[in-house]
């Protein structure tokens, strides 16, 4: 196995840059800032092997813990959650000759040693023991200070005298100075001075034979995940940082590299003996095979019983689908929401709330990829999924402010006499209205209106004209034709071409909680860790143009001048939603939308209160809109480390037909794209949302689940200690490195089982259609992401292994046989 | 009203005992302890402030409870209440309540949310004790109470690797302060030669009468407070402690080292300063401290691109304005600018994750708007600041360097001191000892003065070693509790000490050393690997020893939970005033043990432990 990986690096004992560097980068954290945090698979390395295989090696070579503990997995059996059905059937498809019963004893009662070597920082731990000198506490604080300060975007008020030519060239003009030395001896100065600074040069001192230069960059890098994943991610992403820094990995690792030099040198002088001469045989090369170790074995095991016990429910109930209600009756309403599986438990209490109101799902930046300007001058933000690269620019005109969700308390007043004035006068100030906040948290922002009307809202500049030069070759708004194929394209993505209601709600979602560096990730996944209502307005502004409407008719969608489109944004934590330019609707369509405004009310309070339910701190037995209340405090609350769960628990991507899923209870568990077969015969519209869901969907559910199985090292831990360090990440305390993946507040109540993607359509072009990109086929084939296929007309479920597909029959068995 | 003082130091003791004895599953339980314990001594705070305003606002001190009394040595217990204690008492009454109120729902879930709340009421009952001392020896105990607190809360996440070290740094500082105040108590003792209080040193002219007789005393009475109120208040050379204290959960950090801790320094000051006031040379000390590590530590924050080394270093700079207030005599500015920093920090603190939604977006405009002092000075010069402000102007390494590794050096020429030498050498010398010492007689009259710094000496050659031993914690910890023997020898040669008080100063070493050894043995038979060379964290799986080899450590080091604490006080008291050599080394040896200790449970008991790496964060994080 693990062929991919290996190829790519040559025969040991030869060292080549490009080639470690470049392998360094696949396997760091890609967590972008803060800012925009983007979901994303911890183990994007590991791609490219299966998905046990890839566990196994990640486990080995990093450390890293990516099933839950044995014996979780058994209390999970013995609670039911994982039934009998599901791990014979699991045992069975690995080891078809094997019985039940040469498992059951590994399985339920067999103990075993967790394994406690890894293949990561064997080499470098030899400067401990060979050389009894603790070169990461010697070197980690200069070098997490140096890269902060230079990477900061915004929390140090005197900064880093940046050097457009970049890191290294910024060091060296600072080290220019003749006062004061980055280093504490002469010989690491001198190198950044006159040298430059090659690595290879510098680990010949340090290491001194090339063929443990590799392993050696691999232990040195791992030792510090974060700063090295974010120095790759701006490597990887320039021009993408509010202010814009030149970093690459290549120089982190130079300044790295001169500060071990200059620890070693100040402990032993200039004479040391490089590694290399100290250490005898190393195998050099951490990639070798892994083996699969009994544990992992049984794990594995465990694992895909767990998965299929609540996949084989999902399927279970899908197959007793209720026949489709007459699809032409008259609709109240339509709702386009973001598939994410937080809109899903608001959906369906809309549709129980009014039966002839219909609701979609498709990725929430609405098939109009942008950046958006909020304010002249304003930095760009990406309304778009992370790997898209959109043309154009919208700017905003008139707005106060972009993001008003933090509560105005001061945090800038760290100079000498400012600081004397401020402390005397404002601190109490500032102290009592914290405990205004921890009796009644509320801001100007909170109201108890569940659905509010943002007429007039702030000019955009959505349509393109003639006169509007190209801004850093971004194209100021749409073009016509392009808005009508936007919409075009995602009304045929969703079939929503015939059958239009009078008005036609575009719901974007955001989140908005206080005190929470990790914000960005409460909000829509598919605009880039922003919120989505942009988009909305954006797509309503669009759908609403009569010469768009014209060109629509065209193309054969046929859109009544009735209908009106209404932009919208659902705060996911407040479960609030505020329309916008309602001023634009037609008198008729101001009725309707009243009487849908009631409704929406309605859908709200019991949304929340469904939520309520996971809240420790709020009362069950509530009614729905004191439960919504006490729900919006929380997310006003500066104390509150859970304003809302987010995605925990999300579990299952569903791509077809809302009749299929319309009417049961998923408990927030799915992501659901609408899609109809029927007008897409060659999966063309398929292949787009494949393309757009399955990064973004399959993005959150193992960001989620490794953090949940590893939340030390793929993790962000717990949140209470963070420390925000630059505006880039968060760091435990002021000297720790930083932490990326998902705190533990988010993931605790999440189970870990990758996504299962269900797909309504027929086999073949569904095959056909996965294959047409490389990259879309890895996440299926190698089994990152689970798909079953629903074959239109039977209903039967195909599931997809091996490449090929094999008919899945749910079985009605749920409970547990009794314990043998 | 006095009895109104008693009530408030005891209403957080009780909280603290009560929610000690809690099931540590039962948040809502331990939620409420903690909120009825400090919105009580909120409202009885309040109503006993306005009170005693309203009665005029005179001091009031209460009488000496007299514990240990022998000749002309009184060990006793004072309170005493006036504005500075008010605005103490009111500033901390209202950010304990603000925070653990904040914490009752920000810590839901995480483990350890008891030992939060309960070390969280011991550090405000450490804090009460301090503020309502009467006299040193009072002060001394909350003094005592709240180092280890600092310890156990900085260390809260005990199994990663940054906290425990950094705990162990900051509470290095700490005994260092801890010795100021032995020191000044020893001092002092000698300069009053009676029993003093607090209340007695504002009386202006018998202060002056004994100043004019002990001057040198006096200076050097003087200086160890404002050691120990630099070392406690963060300001320079001491300063690089409090952002490395930042790594507990945030509302801990924001009551201790944004707010309360960190003002201790300035509470002692405060408190001490009739004594000081009209020595010149100690105000233009002070002053000169207060003013550099204003200037340096607002350079250091304005680089710091952490948000919470940012606002430590912002409030150190604040503290060191304070100080120079202080030393200009302005009482009321500088309590109403403590007060206003504490509040203030402990803010900003609370809600520093809000820096990202609050600064995204709005940086560029701070970037136009700000006054750059920086622009006036020539780019090399401006350069090299910068990079000495990012590197915090050495002061971290400075405290390695100049404080803690020649210690090291000294235990590493040590190096041939094995634990069969040790009981070699110790052993007969020891006898040899005490039998001169009982017999002092058959020794040479000029050797005789120096028997005592001799014994000493060794005590703290002892204390060193301890330190400074990377393997063996059997030796280390036998190593201690002899420098306790040396000790008691030393002062014993001093003068006839009654046996009495020699059982007293050596109770909590007979107690606590064979309980300590026990401990480690039992953890040997279960774990096998225990040692100084590497962090073992078996708190994880051995909680009970590791509470049973706490307590021994507290015991040995002389915290107030045994008589050694009294007995410490009354081993300085039989060190005459003329043997500045012997305090020095007793003392410098008692800081070294109580070190050697904290080290011993934290490589012992805390940290990433001997688990496989599967389990564990990365070291760096």
């Amino acid at each position: 196995m693990n062929a991919s990986i290996n190829d790519r690096r040559a025969e040991s004992g030869f060292y080549n840059e490009q080639e470690t560097l470049e392998l360094l980068r696949c396997f760091l954290p890609s967590q972008p800032p803060l800012k925009d945090f983007v979901h994303h698979n911890p183990l994007h390395g590991f791609q490219s092997l299966k998905f046990g295989d890839g566990l196994a090696s990640a486990s080995k070579i990093f450390g890293y813990q990516l099933y839950l503990p044995l014996e979780e997995y058994r209390s999970l059996y013995d609670s039911g959650r994982i039934n009998r059905y599901a791990l014979e059937q699991a045992i069975l498809e690995k080891y078809p000759d094997e019985g039940f019963e040469c498992w059951q004893e590994r399985l339920f009662s067999k103990q075993y040693e967790p394994h406690r070597h890894t293949r990561i920082g064997a080499l470098r731990s030899n400067w401990k023991r060979e050389y009894q000198i603790d070169i990461d506490s010697q070197t980690h604080p200069a070098l997490f200070r140096i890269l902060s300060g230079y990477l900061d975007q915004g929390i140090a008020t005197w900064r880093f005298p940046v050097s457009p030519a970049g890191f290294i060239s910024s060091l060296r003009k600072m080290e220019q100075n003749g006062l004061v030395s980055f280093f504490r001896r002469k010989r690491a100065s001198r190198l950044l001075l006159e040298t430059s600074c090659e690595i290879k040069d510098l680990l010949g001192i340090l290491v001194g034979r090339p063929a443990l230069y590799s392993q050696y960059l691999f232990d040195q890098q791992f030792a510090h995940p974060g700063w090295s994943g974010m120095a790759s991610w701006g490597e990887n992403n320039p021009g993408r940082l509010l202010q814009e820094r030149n970093i690459s990995l290549r120089e982190l690792i130079q300044l790295e590299l001169l500060l071990e030099i200059d620890a070693l040198d100040s402990r032993f002088g200039t004479t040391w003996q490089p590694l290399g001469k100290r250490v005898g045989m190393m195998s050099g090369d951490i990639f070798a095979p892994v083996e699969k170790t009994e544990l992992e074995l049984v794990l594995a095991i465990w694992q895909d019983a767990f998965e299929w016990s609540y996949y084989n429910h999902v399927l279970a109930t899908l197959s007793c689908r209720k026949d489709k209600d007459e699809r032409n009756s008259h609709r109240s309403s339509q709702s386009l929401f973001c598939l994410d599986d937080r809109s899903g438990s608001l959906r369906r209490h809309l549709e129980q709330a009014d039966p002839a109101c219909e609701t979609f799902g498709t990725p929430g930046f609405f098939g109009v990829p942008f950046f958006f300007q909020a304010e002249p001058g304003g930095n760009y933000t990406r309304q778009a999924p992370a790997q898209s690269k959109p043309e154009h620019v919208i700017k905003q005109i008139g707005a106060t402010q972009a993001r008003e969700n933090s509560l105005d308390l001061p945090l800038g007043t760290n100079s000498l006499f400012r600081g004397w004035l401020i402390s005397q006068t404002l601190g109490f100030w500032a102290t009592f209205r914290l405990l205004l906040n921890i009796f009644r948290p509320q801001s100007g922002l909170l109201t108890t209106e569940p659905v509010k009307e943002q007429k007039n809202a702030p000019w955009l500049s959505v349509e393109n004209s003639i006169s509007y030069p190209l801004e850093n070759g971004l194209q100021i708004g749409y073009t016509v034709p392009e808005m009508a194929d936007s919409v075009e394209s995602l009304l045929r993505s969703i079939d929503l071409t015939v059958d239009f209601a009078r008005v036609i709600y575009v719901i974007g979602h955001g989140a908005s909680s206080v005190n929470n560096p990790h914000y960005a990730a409460y909000d829509c996944g598919a605009c880039s860790g922003n919120p989505g209502g942009i988009n909305a307005r954006v797509f309503a502004w669009m759908a609403n143009h009569p010469k768009v409407r014209e060109l629509l008719d065209e193309h054969g969608i046929r859109i009544p001048d009735r209908t009106q489109f209404v932009g919208a944004l659902h705060d996911t934590t407040r479960d609030d939603i505020t329309f916008y330019d309602t001023q634009t609707l037609s008198s008729e369509n101001t009725h309707y939308h009243e009487i849908n405004r009631k409704v929406f009310i309605s859908a709200l309070d019991l949304n929340a209160k469904e939520r309520a339910g996971r809240f420790a701190s709020i009362d069950p037995n509530l009614t729905p809109e004191r439960a919504h209340q006490a729900v919006r405090s929380r997310s006003v609350s500066l104390f509150e480390p859970r304003p809302e769960l987010n995605h925990a628990t999300n579990a299952v991507c569903i791509v077809g037909h809302r009749d299929m899923s319309r009417g049961h209870f998923w408990d927030r568990r799915l992501f659901m794209n609408s899609y109809n077969y029927a007008g897409d015969p060659d999966g063309k519209v398929l292949y787009d949302i494949l393309n757009a869901a399955t990064p973004v969907c399959g993005g959150i559910n193992l960001e989620y689940f490794f953090s949940r199985t590893d939340n030390h090292r793929l993790g962000a831990g717990s949140k209470l200690p963070h420390n925000v360090v630059g505006l880039l990440g968060v760091a435990n305390g002021m000297e720790g490195d930083l932490r990326t993946g998902l705190p533990s507040q988010m993931t605790e109540l999440h189970d870990p089982v990758r996504l299962l993607m269900i797909v309504e359509h027929s086999p073949s072009v569904v095959s056909a259609v996965i294959g047409r990109s490389e990259k879309l086929r890895e996440w299926f084939a190698n089994q990152w992401v689970h798909l079953v296929v629903i074959e239109p007309g039977s209903g039967t479920f195909l599931r997809f292994k091996d490449d090929r597909f094999e008919v899945y029959s749910p079985s009605a068995y749920h409970e547990n046989a009794v314990e043998p | 009203m006095t009895y109104f003082i008693i009530l408030l130091l005891l209403i957080p003791l009780a909280g603290f005992l009560i929610s000690l004895l809690s099931p540590s599953r039962n948040e809502g339980l331990i939620s409420r302890i903690v909120f009825i314990t400090t919105g009580l001594q909120l409202i009885i705070s309040l109503a006993f402030t306005a009170a005693w305003i309203l009665t005029g606002g005179q001091p009031l001190a209460s009488e000496s409870v007299v514990i240990f009394s022998s000749g002309s040595y009184e060990y006793g217990l004072d309170l005493y209440f006036d504005k500075i204690t008010s605005v103490f008492l009111l500033a901390g009454t209202i950010l304990t309540f603000l925070v653990t109120t904040y914490s009752r729902r920000y810590l839901h879930r995480e483990e350890g949310y008891k030992r939060f709340f309960y070390t969280i009421l011991l550090f405000y009952s450490g804090y009460n004790i301090t503020i309502f001392s009467g006299n040193f020896e009072t002060l001394f105990i909350g003094w005592e109470i709240l180092g280890i607190t600092s310890f156990l809360l900085i260390s809260f996440y005990r199994d990663r690797y940054l906290p425990v070290k950094n705990a162990v740094k900051v509470f290095s500082v700490y005994r260092l302060a801890d010795v100021g105040i032995l020191l000044a108590v020893w001092a002092s003792h000698h300069l009053w030669s009676s029993y003093i209080t607090f209340e007695k040193i504002s009386d202006y002219q018998m202060v002056q009468r004994q100043l004019q007789a002990h001057g040198l005393i006096g200076i050097a009475v003087s200086v160890m407070i404002v050691l120990a109120a630099a070392a406690k208040s963060a300001q320079l050379p001491f300063s690089s402690w409090l952002p490395r204290a930042m790594e507990g959960p945030t509302p801990s950090t924001a009551i201790f080292y944004g707010a309360l801790s960190a003002h201790m320094g300035v509470f002692l000051l405060l408190r001490t300063w009739p004594f000081w006031q009209h020595q010149p040379g100690i105000r233009l000390l002070i002053g000169v401290i207060g003013l550099s590590t204003g200037i340096v530590a607002t350079a250091i924050a304005r680089t710091q691109s952490s948000v919470k080394s940012q606002i430590a270093y912002a409030s150190i700079s604040q503290i060191g304005l304070i100080f120079v207030e202080i030393a200009a005599g302005l009482e009321n500015l500088a309590l109403l600018h403590f007060a206003g920093n504490a509040f203030l920090r402990a803010t900003q603190l609370l809600i520093s994750p809000s820096i990202v939604s609050q600064r995204i977006g709005e940086y560029r405009r701070v970037k136009e708007s700000s006054f750059n002092l920086e622009k006036w000075i020539p780019e090399r010069l401006r350069n090299g600041l910068y990079m000495l402000s990012l590197q915090e102007w050495g002061l971290d390494s400075f405290m390695y360097r100049y404080l803690w590794n020649p210690f090291k050096k000294v235990g590493g020429a040590l190096g041939f001191l094995t634990a069969r030498r040790v009981g070699l050498f110790f052993i007969p010398v020891y006898l040899t000892g005490a039998f001169f010492c009982f017999h002092q007689r058959y020794v040479p009259t000029e050797l005789r003065a120096w028997l005592p710094a001799a014994s000493s000496l060794l005590g703290l050659v002892m204390a060193i070693k301890s330190f400074s031993e990377r393997k063996n914690v059997w030796l280390s910890w036998i190593l201690i509790i002899t420098n306790h023997l040396w000790v008691a020898l030393a002062v014993s040669f001093n003068e006839r000490i009654p046996a009495g008080q020699l059982l007293l100063y050596l109770s909590g070493v007979i107690i606590a050393g064979p309980a300590g050894y026990w401990c480690l043995s039992r953890l040997r038979k279960l774990e096998r690997h225990i040692g100084l060379s590497q962090f073992h964290g078996h708190i994880q799986r051995h909680k009970r020893i590791g509470i049973v080899f706490f307590l021994s450590c507290l015991g040995l080091s002389g915290f107030p939970i045994t008589p050694t604490f009294i007995g410490e006080d009354l081993v300085f008291s039989h060190i005459h005033q003329n043997q500045v050599l012997l305090a020095f080394l007793v003392s410098l040896g008692c800081i070294i043990n109580g070190l050697s200790l904290i080290r011993i449970y934290a490589r012992v008991f805390l940290g990433p432990g001997m688990r496989s790496q599967y389990e564990l964060t990365y070291r760096s994080s």
